[in-house]
This record gives structure tokens, C-alpha cells and sequence, in this order.
């Protein structure tokens, strides 16, 4: 192993960029001594947070009653929404938009998890249990999920500064698409719809802070990833100075894949907890808290058309897209889909673009950075329709992709949105691709499994991998008016400072803000080489501290920014060093500072080397000798390296933007089969190709494709952040999402193409890191539709999506079965049912039974009280659940439309900390074999945490529940109730076999 | 993601548990291997008010081969019977459903009473529980009880065990002569829980199809004769009269199509040999 | 029978890594959280704490399991093995420390402690394991950085250098 290895860089013999350099990081975290936020010990004292999370997807807050909570012993301070309003402001985003954003619900709660209420105790223990004392009281508001849907004038609107839940629609005409339509020989139109997910970092959110009265603002210890530019918008929200914010992440983070930016509103909120507390305070967000709450990739639904030719050559590309963001929008978003603007046409010779921006708000968790940044939605679109393309043309979907690509004498290449394409022969990269990765045998192995009647595709997907935003490209949102007011805004500043102490040891400090990548180790790599030193001669120190750092805006680990940037800004600094340190030695070497070289810890003469000088005596020259130094070098050594490139320029007058610094190359092809028994896809072959220019350790880029294969793999088969269309949220334990486990993920073959070095970056690096995310979701799709002849494929590829695609229809039962599933019934986020019991006693009875509170306490399964409440209806206190699963409600049932002694309508309201529930129902009491017949049926949607973490089993439990009520029922009329749901299945069965069951 | 506040007891012998459960009844909770319970505790979907820990009982640690059955104390681990030497001889069926157990090291600690009691409708052992006609051996202060199999599990994440009970342990018969078992399950991943589950006995022209997953509880059909043409009819009544739900990792129709697909699988595995005593 | 009151501090007392530890908890006091904080011993990592993804795998009394799904209390008495044992007495890697470092089967590394732990136990059982069968034993251990090939191969070399040093010293 391993056997499709990336090589090892042909660089200068004793070069360490390019070498598969085992990585510093292990040896602390291989220990067990990494340094993560909950490892950092903190002041004796510090609190716990905890928060209230809304049950609802949408809802007025009528009340909030934590005087329980603020009762209970070690609990010092809770927060409301009404709390943020009065003592921060909303929090900014990149433009003028009619949502006001605080952290906490203020009026209305608008996603399932939505925190609600801030509680801080002694431990996190107690602060649980205050949570689980404060009261809200909800008015429960229609909800709306769809982002089509929701631009409709009648939807429910989210914000009432809005006029409509389209928060922004921005139209870009680039080059002259009407005209390429009208002339052109063939269009067509697919609308995609991309799923929303996420990469849950193992590590969750995690802060601590405390104000600090020196400053009147706070210190925060937290994994925030940056991009730093949100720290103003911390400080803005707080009322402080922004250097009154003072930000630290600690040595390690726990994997981020973009979900850390999006902690910074719960930073705010915990700034204002822990003044009202006036003791640190320390948050470990939980699982359950991440997945319903804490970011997720906007999903996207995106009519994608396309003018072409006969042969299949592309003359131009409409997208409209209507982008899902959720709840709110926190800064930068809706930056992903702007992002990924400048190429919007991929890797294709496309000069004519029409894309139409809805940035949309619907009640579901608010978006933030997920790995891909807006790529995946993309190119989902745009290489599905390559490969309709070539269905539709009857051509080779590989030879679509080729005839468009940009050729290799175009480089570098503006693309008609704005990206300038720095570098790549991608036409060179596919073939190697094709040949490395032996397409010809594939296709072998697809013909035969054809012959046997096997459902057999392959796909074929590529993808411009950008990296290093820049900053501008947010303000293309703007329109050219409110850009020219609001100043230019473009660039992307990395900082490494290096320093050489008085021994020479040497110590290097960046912003890149690590999360996994091994950047410590590169970073060594690259300082060793500029001063002819080993990396282990390189003390790396990536925690930072913006008090004492130098970062800008940028600064912070996303959108592939360490291999072009922070690389670039160390090789810089490093340089600086060198630069300084050959003056110094070349007057003890007198020899020109432009004829040192540095060797094995040595500076010298390049013509003699020996007429050397060893580097720890420079380092102690700069130190301890100020006087000796040439007349105008500063004492000591250290050099900060703020660095950008110039090809960051603003969005022009025409919309047009180079999102990004260095773009790289992806061409990945797989194999798939389908089960036509299971409706499983398996993945039988994969083969990816990323140019990322200059390798700077094969280790680490290796890991940075397999990794985003398999986030890319669990995105197309398994990761799904389910809302049903009530808003209900379904995904909420690591047993409803699902990630992707070392017993499912297929090994890909990786090949490695010709590297085309960017010419805009220090050392030609590119980012690597997101190509699969790109690639793999629309590869593997393709692949599917090329097995099934299917057009719209929708991920996740759940098998029992994909069985509905292979098998057009189900075989139905035989006369003797009564089917008994839930698709009976249209599909609906409820929990319906209906059915009839006998009970002996005349309807007369049996209506006042129901009526009466007393006999109703005694039928309602876990009533602990229950009073008349209303013209008729109940309120009271039921024990509900399934099994030890067991919670307290509030409950209200009103009945209506009262027929006595023949018919009714029931709806109710159950509430606790379990969750929520809403129902309606009715029935009907017949005289019949002088007892009565009751008919009835009933409708409940769940809410809240047990539809999130419950999912598998509600509806279970809840037949279970009604089962109990209706034997209470008869048994409370003196009847025999011992004839249960499961043994009226029993029953059928025996019926079916005609024998035992 | 904390537990509410509880009591603790480390039982010492059955008997404690029994008092425990005496005096507490429905507010107290057995915690055995608690891989079940632990999760749902740390939600705080359940809330006792004590915890009795059987888990350190020896006598609740032993498997005993009794003539015609394993009786399976309520202390033994899911990994310690997996390991037991006589597990394929003696009860094969249960020895191909438990690497489907969640993994190793839940199984190191979750006990086999504690999933049959924790009755998830997806779970492997119960339906093993299910097909065999085991039993389960229910201790109270007022007594002690035996349930079979089909009257044990109620449905969803409920049993016939009264709330003053201690499931002390299960008798599952032992494979007899002749006697082949199928196990067959349809995840989305190693080691979660069955989307659907299929257990399959044939005893001469008889067979048993255990099926998970799909309604309320596992449910067995049994055939005194199921000819090969007469398979597919058969499972399709089946999975139709089954039902089955939606959620959000299968559809009704799926699983419906996953009775019809690995029932047939698995009833064929015993006609072709499939596990034996 | 002894009852330890719900809000009481009860003493624990157990080994870890050889070493006698003794901490209070209440109770409800997940094992973790009793040996992050408690203890302090923050090399096992909490992740979910519903016992699905297997970051906080420890050794208890030789057996991997998941100490978010076992409460502090219960573990009084018990040899408690964890990410910090697996070194060499001298303090350098321990093989498959050794072998997880030499193979890039880390990035993050908030997951890896469990992974080493339970491949710790599973490599004891198991020590010869073929790809599909590392492949699932490592099922219940999820990792988001790396996608589990340099994990496997970690663990495949891990096997062998254990099964050379087991050869060793018979």
C-alpha cells in the first residue's frame, strides 16, 4: 500500500515540500494530548450553558416562565430572546435584508431547535435540568419548507419586515443567452433537487467566555473556524470595540468541514450569558443540539437548461436557482451559491450565461458552510445535464464532457461569469484519467453484466475546484449601485509570521486555523526549505489569539485556503527570514547577500561552502548583537507575511467575479449497480483525478480526497437532514442521520494527473480538499441514471427511492389480504388511523362517559389530571409514551360539532419536554347488539424531540397509545378489552396461512 | 445530552432487584448492559426515579444448556454468548443474527434479556426470541413467571413484563435434528438496526418466517407445507398483511419488497442446508 | 444493598492504566465525563453520547465498550484502559500508535481515540484480521476526515506488528 498513491513531489534533493512527511500533529494526539476546547481547563467557577430549543418549526412565543428554573439550586442566569433584543443588536450580514437575527428566538421560533432560552449552572447536569423547568408557551404558526413554495405570495412569510420569504433575487446576464437560445439547435430543461446535509465534525461546537473588565468587552476560547471577518460582526452584534473581542482557538479542533464559522452567533449569546451570570461560561454543544441546529449546506432546487448542437457542444446555460437557507441568514451566507458564481459554466467552453438568484427563507435549520461551499449544488446541475445532453444527442456523455472543455492554450481563462482559470489542461487530465484508470476495462465489465440482464451504469462527472475566496465576491449580490456605495471589497490576506530566537530555533505562527489537515506539518515543510533546516528544526504554533496575531478578514480554514494562501503567506515570511539572515551572514561571510545559500543548518558562501556560518549563530547575531548587525537591519528576527494576490479583484460593473484565487481540476468516472430486489446501488468501481498544481505533502493531500469521498459518499447515499412538510424535523441522532462506516465505503482508485501548478500562488499550490464533494454526488447519480434510464434522480439514494425507479409496480395482494400499510393513505407527516371497536353499553353511555372528566381520567392512558375545560373539552396532565419512553404533557382536547349521543370532532394540544403534539379526530357512535359501535378516526403530527430522535418508532407508539385508550374504554363500560392491535394482526396472519400464527 | 437525577442501587443478589422493583414499580428502571437504556437516559427520554444494576449478579452471568433449551441469564452479554462454544450447534439461528447485534463493542456490554425487553420491532433478538417460541422467565416479589415468546413482546418498546418484573432469563429451545434455520437482514449500515430482518425455521415440510422490522412487534408465519411455487404468493400475502411504515429510512413499500426478497432467500437457505443443528 | 442518593457525591475508585484513580460522582455522571473532567484524563473524546459513533471507546476491564453509556458509578472497581496507555514504558509510540502515524490514519483526531481502543481489544481477538473483517470491526467508529482507507491499513499493519512482537517473546 498504498497503490494509487500520489507521488512524491520531484523536487530538490533536499527539499521536504513534496515529501510524504509523517505528520507532527500525531504525536501529541496519538497520546491522547491533543488540545481540543473541552481539554482546556478553566477557571474554578465557570458555568455551564444549556438551552431551551423550540419544538416547533414555526410559532409565536406567547410566554416564557423560567422563575422554576432560576429556583433550582446552582442555577445562576438564564437568557431570553427578549434579553439579545434589549442588549445586542441583530447580527449583520453582507447586505440590507429584513431579518433581524440575535441568536436566540425573539417573538417567533422558526426551525425545530431553534434556541430559545440561554440557562448557565454549575454543570452542564443542572443546566439540563433548569432547561427542562422553563415553560414556553407556543402559538403554533403554519410552516413552510419548500423553497419554491415559499416564494409563492400566499406562503406563510417567516419575517415581518419581509414582503416575501424570497429574501434576494439578483438576475446575471453574461454574453448573450436569449440569442443562444433562440439560434440554437437543441434545448432542453432538468430541474434538480439537492438535499440538504452537512459533515458533523466529530468535535461539536465548543466555547467558553468570560467578560473581561479591562476591556469592557470578553475573552472567548472557541473552535471557530473564521472566516475572521465575522468576528466584527461578534463585535458589532455585542456593542463592543472590536479589539475588546478578544478571540482564541485552542491547539486542536475536532474536523469543521465549514460547520464551526456558524458557532459565532451562539459566542453572542454566551457573551450575554455570561455577564448576566457574572462567572465564565463554558458551552459543549451536543449531538442532538448539532444535528437540529447548528449549520447545514443550503439545498437547492435549480432549473438547469441548455442550448447545444446536434453534436452535443454547449452555446449556452440558464440556471435558476432558489436556494434554501432556512430560518435566517448569518454572515456570509448566502456567500455558497456566490461563491461558486464566477464558475457557474464548470470546466466548459460556455460563453453565454443566464443565472437567476432566489435566496429563500424556510423553517428549517439556517445554513452555513459545509464543505464544497455551494460546488455540489452546482455541478449536480450542470453534469446532470451533460449526461442528458448526451442521452438526448445519442452520443458518449465522456465525449460530451471532452468536445466542451476548455482547451489547454486558453490558460488562463476567463470564464464568462468571472472566474479567471489560472491554470490546468483539463482535456490532458481526462485522458490520463481515462487511461490510469482503465475506463475500457470498466466498460468491459459493464457489457457483461448487461448480457446478464444486470443493472449496470457508468457515470462520469468533472469539476473547477476553486481556492482561496476572495472576499469580494459576497458584494456580487449587491447590485453595482449598492456595491459603489458600500466601497470596493476584494482580496484574501493570509499571516505566518516566522521568527528566529537566539539559538536559532525557530517558531512559526499562522491564521489558517487547522481543523485536521496537517497544516503544522506542512507548514514546517515549507519554513525548513527556505531556511536549510528539517522540519522537526520548525516549532509550529497554529492556536491563535487575535490580540496578539497577525490575521485579517480572511483569515481562518475554509474554501480550500491553506494550500494557495497560508502556504504562500509562510513561503513569503520564510523568505523575509532569509533574506534578512543572508544579509547578516553575508557580512560575517564576506560574501553578497545574493550568493548565500542555506544548507543542513548552515548559511554559507554558494561557491564554498565552506565559508559557512552555522544559522543558530545569525539567529544569536540578531539578538544579542544589534551593533554588529549592517547598518540597516533591525535587531531580532521575526517577519509577518501578510500575503494576497493581485488576480482578487472586486466584481466589475457586469457581475462579472474571479471568485477565487487558484482553480484545480477534478474527473472522476464509477461503475454502479442496482438491485432490482432491494433497490441497493452498489458502487463497484471509482476513479478520481484532482490537479491541484504543487503537491506539498502526498500524505495529507491523499487524505483530504479520501476524506471528501467518503463525506461525498455518505451525501449520496445516506446523509439527509429530513423535514417533513409541516416543518417537522426527523433527523436527529446519529441513528436517523447516517454516516457513512468503514464497512460501507467502496476504496476508489485515486489517479494522479499532470500537475498544473498555479502561477498564482508562492509555490503553485492549489487547493484539494473539496474535489469529491463536487465530483462524486453527480458522478455516482449519472451513473444510476445511466443503469436505469431514469432522468430524475434525486439524492439521497435510498434504496427504497431507487426500488420505486426500478420497479414501475408493486404486486398487489391476493383477495384473502387486507393491506394494512401506511401508504394506504396518502402520504402526510401525520400519524393517522381510524378504526371501530364495539363497546357494551348504548351510545347514550358511552357519549357521557366521554364527556364526563372523572370516567375520562380513567380511560386516557397516563392521566395524572384532567378538569372540563371550555364549552366541551379537557385540559389536564397525561403521562404518554411508549415503554420506559415516558414524558409529561400538557394537554388540551376540545370536542366539537357535537352530535349527542351520535357524533363529535376532537382536536388537541399536548406539550412537555419530550416534544409537541397537534391532532385532530372524530367519531361516530352507532347502536348496534345493544351496545355501540364506535367509530373513529384520528390525526397527530409529533413534534419536537421525539419526532427527531424517535422517528423509527412513533407511530408505533402512538397506535399503542390509542390502543389503550379504546380498551380503557370498553373496559370502563364493563366490557372484555382483550383484543389488541397485535393480536389483531395475529389474527391475519392466521387467516393468511389458514393454519397457526 | 445528560441524564436527569436518579438513584442508583448495585444489586447484590436478585432479591434486591425484586425489592426495588417492589417499592418503585414503574419509577424504577433494570440496568443490566444499559446500551439500550443508556441512550435514552442521556436524552432524557426516560426519567426513573432509581436504577437497580444487575449487571454485577454472577448468577444472572450464566448460560445453561438445559436439556431442550439454553436458559439465558439476564447478566450475559450479547458478546459472551456469541463466544459461547455450543452457540451454532444449539441455537444456530441466534448464532448468525448476533454480529448483526449492533457492533462489538456494544455488544461487549449489552445483555441479551435487555434487548429482548427493550422489544425495538427492528431488533434482531427478539426475532430470533420470536421464531424459536422461546420464553422469558419474569421475577417479582409476587412471584415468579413464565410468558412465551408471542405473548412477551406487545409492540413498540413494550412487553408483557409488569412494572414490578425483573426479566431474569430467557429459554430459547434448542435446535433438534432435522430442524435448518436462515438468518437474513437489509440495513443501511453494518450495525444498525434492521430496515427489515427475516428468521427462517424449516422442520420436514413446515416453515416458520420470522419477520423484523416491519410491524408493531416480529411476527411469525408458519407453514405447515410451502411448496417453491408457492413461496412468492405466500411472502407477497405476507409483507401485504404485515404492513409497514414509512420513515425516514424505508418506505412501507420497501419494506414489503425486503419480506418478499430476503423471505425468499432465507426460506430457500434452509431448503438448501442453511445453519442445522 | 446500597443506595447511592441521587445528590450525593459518591467516591469512585478504579484503575487507570495501571494507575489507582479515586474522583466523586453523582449517580447520573457518565464514565466520561467522570474521566475527562473528574480524572483528567481528556484523551477520550465525547461525541455523541448516544453510543453511536464511538469516539469515547475505552477498555474496561479488557473489553472496548462505550463510556458514554456507562455511568461513573459503575465502573468503581474496574481496570480502565485508555488513548493514554498505548504508549511504550519509555513514552514512544506503542504499535498501533506506530502504525496509525506512519499511515496518515488520523487528521482531526478526535475520533481516533476510540478507534485505537477498540482496535486495542478487537487485534487481541482477531490478530490476523482480513480487510472485510477490519472493515467491520471498525463499523462502530465513525470518522469524518479521513474515510477509513489509511484506518484499515493502520490496522492491518498494527496486526502484523503485534503478531511479530507476540512471535518475539514466545
Amino acid at each position: 500500500m498504498p497503490d494509487f498513491a500520489i507521488p512524491e513531489a520531484v523536487r530538490a534533493e533536499d527539499g521536504h515540500v513534496g515529501r510524504r512527511l509523517p505528520r507532527i500533529e500525531d504525536r501529541a494526539l496519538l497520546r491522547g494530548e491533543g488540545g481540543f476546547v473541552d481539554d482546556v481547563p478553566v477557571k474554578k467557577g465557570t458555568l455551564h450553558a444549556a438551552f431551551v430549543r423550540s419544538p416547533h418549526a414555526h410559532a409565536e412565543i406567547v410566554a416564557i416562565d423560567a422563575s422554576a428554573a432560576l429556583a433550582l439550586p446552582g442555577v445562576f442566569a438564564v437568557v431570553t430572546g427578549a434579553d439579545m433584543a434589549a442588549e445586542s443588536d441583530p447580527m449583520i450580514v453582507g447586505f440590507e435584508n429584513p431579518i433581524d437575527y440575535y441568536g436566540l428566538a425573539v417573538d417567533k421560533v422558526r426551525y425545530v431547535g431553534e434556541p430559545v432560552v440561554a440557562v448557565a449552572a454549575t454543570d452542564r447536569y443542572r443546566a439540563e435540568d433548569a432547561a427542562d423547568l422553563i415553560e414556553v408557551t407556543y402559538n403554533v404558526l403554519p410552516a413552510v419548507v419548500d423553497p419554491v413554495a415559499a416564494c409563492a405570495p400566499d406562503a406563510p412569510k417567516l419575517h415581518p419586515r419581509s414582503e416575501s420569504n424570497c429574501v434576494s433575487r439578483r438576475h446575471f446576464v453574461h454574453g448573450d443567452p436569449d440569442t443562444a437560445f433562440a439560434e440554437a439547435e437543441c434545448t432542453t430543461d432538468l430541474t434538480i433537487r439537492y438535499p440538504r446535509n452537512s459533515i458533523t465534525p466529530m468535535e461539536t461546537y465548543a466555547a467558553v467566555v468570560e467578560t473581561n473588565r479591562e476591556t469592557g468587552g470578553f475573552d472567548v476560547l472557541s473552535n471557530f473556524q473564521g472566516p475572521f471577518s465575522v468576528h466584527t460582526v461578534m463585535a458589532l452584534a455585542l456593542r463592543i470595540r472590536t479589539a475588546a473581542l478578544r478571540h482564541r482557538s485552542p491547539k486542536n479542533s475536532g474536523g469543521s468541514f465549514g460547520s464551526k464559522l456558524t458557532i459565532f452567533p451562539y459566542i453572542v449569546v454566551l457573551c450575554v450569558l455570561a455577564r448576566k451570570a457574572g462567572r465564565p461560561v463554558k458551552w459543549i454543544e451536543d449531538r442532538l443540539e448539532h444535528l437540529s441546529a447548528s449549520s447545514v449546506a443550503p439545498n437547492r432546487v435549480t432549473k438547469v437548461e441548455a442550448a447545444y448542437t446536434k453534436d452535443g457542444t454547449v452555446t449556452g446555460l440558464r440556471l435558476t436557482h432558489w436556494d434554501d437557507h432556512g430560518a435566517y441568514l448569518r454572515a456570509p451566507m448566502p456567500a455558497p451559491i456566490y461563491r461558486m458564481h464566477g464558475v457557474s459554466t464548470n470546466g466548459y467552453f460556455i460563453r453565454h450565461l443566464e443565472v437567476t438568484n432566489h435566496i429563500v427563507s424556510t423553517n428549517k435549520c439556517p445554513t452555513g458552510a459545509v464543505r464544497g461551499f455551494g460546488g455540489p449544488q452546482l455541478y449536480f446541475a450542470v453534469e446532470r445535464m451533460m449526461q442528458r445532453i448526451a442521452v438526448l444527442t445519442g452520443r458518449d456523455p465522456l465525449d460530451v464532457i471532452r468536445r466542451n472543455l476548455i482547451a489547454a492554450e486558453q490558460f488562463p481563462y476567463k470564464a464568462i461569469a468571472g472566474s479567471l482559470l489560472d491554470s490546468g489542461d483539463y482535456r490532458q487530465t481526462v485522458e490520463e484519467t481515462v487511461e490510469q484508470g482503465d475506463l475500457a476495462a470498466l466498460k468491459r465489465r459493464r457489457d457483461a453484466a448487461r448480457a446478464e440482464g444486470r443493472l449496470y451504469g457508468i457515470g462520469y462527472a468533472a469539476c473547477v475546484e476553486p481556492s482561496q475566496s476572495n472576499m469580494g465576491y459576497i458584494s456580487t449580490l449587491k447590485t453595482g449601485l449598492e456595491r459603489e456605495r458600500a466601497g470596493p471589497k476584494d482580496g484574501a490576506v493570509a499571516s505566518v509570521t516566522v521568527s528566529v530566537d537566539a539559538l536559532g530555533s525557530v517558531n512559526v505562527i499562522g491564521d489558517s486555523v487547522p481543523q485536521g489537515q496537517g497544516h503544522q506539518t506542512a507548514l514546517a515543510q515549507i519554513v525548513a526549505d527556505q531556511l536549510g533546516l528539517t522540519p522537526d528544526d520548525v516549532v509550529v504554533s497554529l492556536d491563535t489569539d487575535t490580540a496578539k496575531d497577525g490575521w485579517s478578514i480572511a483569515a481562518g480554514n475554509y474554501s480550500c485556503r491553506f494550500a494557495p494562501a497560508s502556504a504562500s503567506a509562510a513561503h513569503q515570511a520564510a523568505t523575509r527570514v532569509r533574506e534578512k539572515m543572508a544579509r547578516i551572514a553575508a557580512a560575517n561571510l564576506n560574501v553578497p547577500a545574493a550568493e548565500v545559500e542555506f544548507t543542513d543548518g548552515k548559511i554559507h558562501a554558494a561557491n564554498n561552502p565552506d565559508n559557512a556560518i552555522p544559522f543558530y549563530r545569525v539567529g544569536g547575531l540578531a539578538h544579542w548583537s544589534p551593533s554588529s548587525l549592517p547598518d540597516d537591519v533591525e535587531p531580532g528576527i521575526r517577519e509577518t507575511a501578510m500575503w494576497n494576490a493581485p488576480e482578487l479583484t472586486p466584481t466589475t460593473a457586469k457581475d462579472e467575479i474571479n471568485t477565487s484565487l487558484a482553480y484545480g481540476f477534478g474527473f472522476d468516472f464509477c461503475g454502479v449497480e442496482v438491485d432490482p430486489d432491494t433497490g441497493a446501488v452498489t458502487v463497484d468501481r471509482y476513479v478520481s483525478a484532482h490537479d491541484c498544481g504543487t503537491i506539498l505533502n502526498p500524505g495529507l493531500a491523499e487524505g483530504q480526497i479520501r476524506g471528501s469521498w467518503a463525506s461525498a459518499f455518505g451525501a449520496t447515499f445516506l446523509e439527509e437532514f429530513r423535514y417533513e412538510d409541516d416543518g417537522t424535523f426527523r433527523s436527529g441522532t446519529f441513528a436517523e442521520y447516517l454516516v457513512p462506516t468503514a464497512a460501507e465505503l467502496p476504496d476508489i482508485r485515486l489517479v494522479h494527473p499532470t500537475p498544473h501548478p498555479s502561477p498564482y500562488t508562492r509555490l503553485g499550490a492549489k487547493g484539494i480538499a473539496e474535489g469529491n464533494q463536487y465530483t462524486t454526488p453527480v458522478c455516482i447519480a449519472n451513473a444510476v441514471a445511466d443503469a436505469l434510464g431514469v432522468e430524475d434522480i434525486e439524492l439521497p439514494l435510498k434504496p427504497a427511492k431507487v426500488l420505486a425507479w426500478v420497479q414501475a409496480e408493486e404486486p398487489p395482494p391476493s383477495a384473502a389480504v387486507e393491506p394494512d400499510g401506511d401508504d394506504a393513505l396518502p402520504a402526510r407527516p401525520t400519524i393517522d388511523g381510524s378504526g371501530e371497536v364495539q363497546v357494551p353499553a348504548p351510545p347514550e353511555h358511552v357519549w357521557a362517559m366521554l364527556l364526563d372528566p372523572e370516567r375520562m381520567a380513567r380511560i386516557v392512558p397516563g392521566c395524572e389530571r384532567l378538569e372540563a375545560a371550555g364549552e366541551a373539552g379537557f385540559a389536564g396532565a397525561v403521562v404518554l409514551g411508549a415503554g420506559p419512553v415516558r414524558g409529561r404533557f400538557e394537554a388540551r382536547i376540545d370536542l366539537t360539532d357535537l352530535e349527542k349521543p351520535h357524533r363529535a370532532r376532537l382536536s388537541g394540544t399536548a406539550d412537555g419536554p419530550l416534544g409537541s403534539s397537534r391532532g385532530e379526530g372524530a367519531f361516530e357512535l352507532v347502536a348496534q347488539d345493544g351496545g355501540t359501535l364506535v367509530r373513529y378516526r384520528y390525526s397527530v403530527e409529533l413534534s419536537g424531540k421525539i419526532a427527531a430522535v424517535g422517528g423509527r418508532m412513533v407511530r408505533g407508539a402512538a397506535r399503542q397509545l390509542i390502543d389503550r385508550f379504546l380498551r380503557a374504554l370498553v373496559r370502563e363500560a364493563g366490557g372484555d378489552a382483550d383484543s389488541g392491535s397485535s393480536r389483531g394482526l395475529s389474527a391475519r396472519l392466521k387467516r393468511l396461512v389458514g393454519g397457526r400464527a | 445530552m445528560k441524564p436527569a437525577p436518579f438513584d442508583y442501587v448495585r444489586a447484590e443478589c436478585l432479591e434486591d432487584a425484586v425489592a426495588v422493583l417492589a417499592e418503585h414499580g414503574d419509577e424504577a428502571r433494570i440496568l443490566a448492559g444499559g446500551q439500550s437504556l443508556m441512550p435514552m437516559l442521556n436524552m432524557r427520554l426516560v426519567r426513573p426515579e432509581v436504577l437497580v444494576d444487575i449487571g454485577g449478579l454472577p448468577d444472572l452471568a450464566r448460560i445453561e444448556d438445559e436439556s431442550e433449551t439454553v436458559a439465558i441469564g439476564a447478566a450475559v452479554t450479547q458478546g459472551g454468548l456469541a463466544d459461547w462454544p455450543d452457540l451454532t450447534s444449539a441455537l444456530p439461528v441466534v448464532a448468525a443474527a448476533l454480529p448483526h447485534v449492533g457492533h462489538f463493542q456494544t455488544r461487549n456490554r449489552g445483555t441479551v434479556c435487555g434487548s429482548l425487553c427493550h422489544a425495538d420491532p427492528s431488533s434482531e433478538l427478539p426475532l430470533c426470541l420470536a421464531l424459536l417460541e422461546g420464553e422469558v422467565e419474569l421475577h417479582s416479589a409476587r412471584g415468579v413467571r413464565t410468558v412465551p415468546a408471542d405473548d412477551f413482546q406487545r409492540g413498540v418498546l413494550t412487553t408483557a413484563k409488569e412494572p414490578d418484573e425483573v426479566a431474569v432469563r430467557a429459554r430459547l429451545p434448542k435446535a433438534r435434528d432435522g430442524e435448518r434455520f436462515a438468518f437474513l437482514e437489509f440495513q443501511h449500515r453494518h450495525g444498525d438496526f434492521a430496515v427489515v430482518a427475516v428468521a427462517a425455521k424449516r422442520s420436514g415440510d413446515s416453515v416458520s418466517l420470522a419477520v423484523g422490522g416491519v410491524a408493531d412487534r416480529p411476527e411469525v408465519c408458519h407453514w405447515d407445507a410451502l411448496p417453491g411455487d408457492a413461496v412468492d404468493d405466500a411472502l407477497n400475502d405476507l409483507a401485504w398483511a404485515l404492513g409497514g411504515s414509512d420513515d425516514i429510512h424505508a418506505t412501507a413499500r420497501h419494506r414489503r419488497q425486503l419480506v418478499r426478497h430476503l423471505g425468499r432467500q432465507a426460506i430457500e437457505a434452509t431448503a438448501a442446508g442453511g445453519a442445522g443443528a | 444493598m446500597k443506595k447511592l442518593d441521587r445528590n450525593g457525591r459518591h467516591p469512585v475508585r478504579l484503575t487507570l492504566n495501571g494507575m489507582p484513580e479515586e474522583g466523586f460522582a453523582e449517580p447520573r455522571m457518565l464514565l466520561t465525563d467522570f474521566l475527562r473532567h473528574e480524572v483528567g484524563a481528556t484523551g477520550t473524546h465525547v461525541a455523541c453520547e448516544h453510543g453511536v459513533c464511538g469516539a469515547c471507546t475505552v477498555r474496561i476491564d479488557g473489553k472496548a465498550v462505550r463510556a458514554c453509556l456507562m455511568l461513573a458509578v459503575q465502573a468503581d472497581g474496574a481496570e480502565i484502559e485508555t488513548i493514554e496507555g498505548l504508549a511504550e514504558a519509555d513514552g514512544s509510540f506503542g504499535p498501533l500508535q506506530q502504525a496509525f502515524h506512519e499511515n496518515f490514519a488520523l487528521q482531526c483526531g478526535f475520533c481516533t481515540p476510540g478507534f485505537l481502543m477498540s482496535l486495542s481489544e478487537y487485534l487481541e481477538k482477531n490478530p490476523d484480521p482480513t480487510v472485510e473483517e477490519i472493515k467491520v470491526a471498525l463499523s462502530g467508529n465513525l470518522c469524518r476526515c479521513t474515510g477509513y482507507h489509511e484506518i484499515i491499513n493502520a490496522g492491518l499493519d498494527a496486526a502484523k506488528a503485534l503478531r511479530e512482537r507476540r512471535q518475539q517473546t514466545d
